[in-house]
């Protein structure tokens, strides 16, 4: 039991940090523009797959830099020439467009590199066991994606409050026409924020491309989830994301670790059923089979009971 | 039309917070006006008559299984419009009710086989449409909180939601092979035991009749007017006395039912539903047909069914590429043509209102060659790097247009880009005079948006 508590935290925590990687992009391209990237998960496919090319050529690391600056820039260049002139239309508009490209972007990405899985694999240098407990090895690729996406964290986190662009940012979340008048580029702190959030994409996307496949289905396994968080988390709210974040990756590791159903339940308070009931399912419900739906579960209750989120300052 | 755009230009200003009325969402309000449902009789009464003639027209098997499929979309696709372009409701989560009207109808078709339930076929979408309707009400009741980007969030959710559940519950939603049923159990109808796909046909064809008109009539009830004023001011709806969240109710539950037929005309003509029909991949493609036809327009979606559903079909035969071109036409639409094909096309009606239409047909005529040149380059050029990208060592020919090209040679793709830079090049030189026979025809200036 004490190893698989250990287990799951851990776990839990590479995907909860790597969902902070992509959701802290999210949640600041939309508390500054107001727009719902529904193509944000595309970019983090972008990175698996460029880091993935890059890695046949020159080896892991220099993919590890190079993807993302990638990403980045073909990010910017959506905004510039894709959403800025949608921007018109409306969010709804927007938030058409960008679903419209995330459906684009698979295809691409078929089209360049077709649909099998990519052998994109972690570096040899990481490929080994960093401590072994109770007989269970945790891999040290593992513990460096811990460290890759901490040291973003701190990273924004310093960037955002210490520095002038990230003052500039803030300001322009909450008052963009002001800072405008104060002689500020807008636009183009919009395009850089976009550029630097599909960056942070493909960052995540280079580093988790190893560890859970590089295949033309990535975006759309994760791009959901990631809504999921922002929304949970509050939108616009970086904290928020970071909680809810490592919230939803504890609640997906545990419960697939722990193997409850509702007939364990059943056989406590001494109750049987019939196997045959139209209803069996509902009584062999276990754990780990709703452990798909719980995010959205969780979704549903938070827009239902508190639509602003858990750190959000604005009702959605 | 001028009527709806002065209106949507007042309030423009608050639009910052609502949320702006794109051109889109503006309903071409001509057809709209009280007592002009008559004058769309003979409308009605044409589409009868093209539904009836249809099948003596295209009576190979294949033409009528994708009518069929077709009618199946144009109900679906309609209902979906009635949340997106009548009601401004983005929906990524629609294909629920049309799944869980199809599952049910399935369910209810083997209850007519083996329990005796007494059921002509004809009713089932209506069934369909009710058990869409039975899970619209408690979902609607906390979504259409509010439209926009929340209520896109929630029905995106909500959708992730029921496309797991039918993998869990493998008693209701038959797990991975899906729930199958047989149509021809029930009593027979005029004689008709629906064995073949024509009568199937004609049923599909009554029903697509059926609904469209009500959702017509429904877009010009009280109801269907208050859903186009919340979607373009909720505030101003409100101070009129309504209730925002009330009206997008009754949009969603109506919407819901209709989806829920067309999930019922799904059973009936396929006898099979799988979890496919209600996860996020059909939600998204009845977003596409409803977009590409034009949400700012009651046939739009039918245009978009009818265009998507022989992409899908036709298209689909004869490349593997063909989500790629659906994927880039959905994004040149969002960009450029964000009325959709119907816009593009009810576009050109002032310069037929002043017999100007022959200004235009001369500067279409000198675009069509570089047209056609730029995009048979551009396909050439996708469909050979197609094949030099993903065929086994050793395979180099690609098939398009009924040529055989060898990719490993140059001069395909030198053709190839030779086709589609001049093209290009051609037609960006055209541009200024297109639009300039735009302008004189429509008789405005600067009127190329």
């Amino acid at each position: 039991m004490v190893e698989l508590v250990i287990f799951s935290l851990l776990n839990g925590l590479v995907t909860g940090l790597l969902l902070f990687m992509l959701s802290s992009g999210l949640t600041l391209i939309f508390s500054m523009m107001g727009v719902l990237n529904f193509a944000h998960a595309s970019f983090y496919m972008l990175g698996a797959y460029f880091a993935y090319t890059i890695s046949t050529y020159v080896g892991f690391w220099p993919g590890l830099i190079v993807a993302p600056l990638l990403v980045g820039l073909a990010g910017a260049l959506v905004e510039r020439y894709g959403l800025r002139h949608v921007h018109r239309h409306g969010h709804v508009a927007e938030l058409i467009f960008t679903f419209g490209l995330a459906f684009l972007i698979e295809e691409i990405v078929q089209f360049f590199w077709g649909k099998a899985t990519k052998d994109y694999s972690a570096p040899e240098l990481l490929q080994f066991p960093l401590f072994t407990l109770y007989g269970q090895n945790f891999p040290a690729y593992k513990a460096f994606m811990i460290l890759i996406s901490v040291g973003i964290f701190i990273g924004l986190f310093t960037v955002l409050s210490r520095t002038r662009v990230g003052l500039i940012i803030q300001a322009a979340i909450t008052h963009p026409h002001t800072v405008s008048n104060l002689g500020h580029n807008v636009p183009l702190v919009f395009m850089g924020v976009f550029g630097v959030g599909s960056a942070l994409a493909g960052l995540a996307g280079v580093i988790a491309g190893p560890a859970l496949g590089t295949f033309p289905g990535m975006a759309f396994v994760l791009g959901s989830i990631v809504f999921v968080v922002i929304v949970v988390g509050g939108l616009g709210s970086l904290p928020g994301a970071f909680v809810a974040s490592l919230l939803i990756g504890w609640l997906q590791t545990f419960a697939i670790a722990l193997d409850w159903s509702v007939s364990d339940l059943l056989d406590i308070l001494g109750i049987s059923f019939d196997s045959e009931h139209v209803l069996r399912d509902l009584w062999t419900l276990s754990l780990p089979q709703v452990a798909p739906i719980l995010p959205y579960i969780l979704l549903v209750l938070i827009l239902i009971f508190r639509p602003r989120g858990l750190m959000g300052k604005r009702e959605t | 039309m001028s009527a709806t755009e002065t209106g949507s230009a007042a309030t423009g200003k608050s639009g910052d917070r609502t949320g702006a009325e794109p051109a889109w969402k503006r309903v071409a309000d001509d057809q709209m006006r009280r007592g002009a449902f008559r004058r769309t009789l003979p409308v009605w009464g044409a589409a009868f008559v093209v539904l009836m003639i249809m099948p003596l027209l295209f009576s190979s098997a294949v033409g009528v299984t994708i009518m069929n499929q077709m009618g199946i979309s144009i109900v679906f696709a309609l209902s979906y419009n009635m949340l997106l372009g009548q009601g401004g409701m983005l929906s990524f989560g629609h294909a629920v009710y049309f799944g869980l009207g199809g599952f049910l109808s399935v369910h209810v078709m083997n209850y007519v086989e083996y329990d005796g339930w007494w059921l002509p076929l004809p009713l089932l979408p209506f069934v369909g449409g009710l058990f869409g309707l039975a899970f619209a009400v408690p979902i609607g009741s906390f979504s259409t909180r509010r439209a926009g980007t929340v209520f896109a969030m929630i029905s995106l959710g909500v959708g992730e939601l029921v496309a797991a559940c039918s993998i869990i519950f493998v008693a209701f939603f038959g797990g991975e092979e899906g729930v199958s049923g047989d149509r021809t159990m029930g009593p027979p109808v005029f004689g008709s035991e629906f064995l073949s796909e024509v009568e199937v046909y004609y049923l599909i064809a009554g029903i697509v009749l059926v609904a469209a008109l009500f959702m017509y009539l429904f877009s010009r009830t009280p109801a269907g007017r208050m859903a186009n004023a919340v979607r373009d001011n909720e505030e101003r709806a409100e101070f009129v006395g309504y209730s925002q969240r009330y009206v997008r109710f009754v949009s969603f539950c109506a919407s819901g039912f209709f989806a829920g037929m067309a999930g019922g005309l799904f059973a009936i003509n396929y006898e099979i539903l799988t979890e496919e029909n209600l996860n996020l991949v059909t939600s998204g493609w009845v977003l596409l047909m409803a977009f590409i036809g034009g949400v700012g327009f009651f046939v739009g979606p039918i245009v978009g069914a009818i265009v998507l559903t022989l992409l899908q079909t036709v298209l689909s035969n004869h490349t593997e590429l063909w989500q790629l071109y659906v994927g880039i036409l959905f994004v040149l639409t969002v960009m450029y043509a964000p009325r959709g094909l119907t816009g593009l096309v009810a576009m050109h009606g002032p310069a037929l209102r002043t017999g100007r239409l022959g200004i235009l047909a001369r500067a279409y005529g000198a675009a069509v060659v570089p047209l056609l040149a730029f995009l048979a380059g551009v396909v050439l050029l996708l469909e050979m790097g197609n094949v030099a990208n993903q065929s086994v060592v050793g395979e180099s020919e690609a098939h398009v247009f009924g040529l055989t090209l060898d990719v490993s040679t140059v001069a395909p793709w030198l053709v190839a880009l030779a086709l589609a830079a001049g093209g290009g090049y051609a037609l960006v030189r055209l541009a200024p005079r297109l639009r300039d026979a735009f302008a004189r025809a429509t008789g405005q200036a600067g009127a190329a948006s």
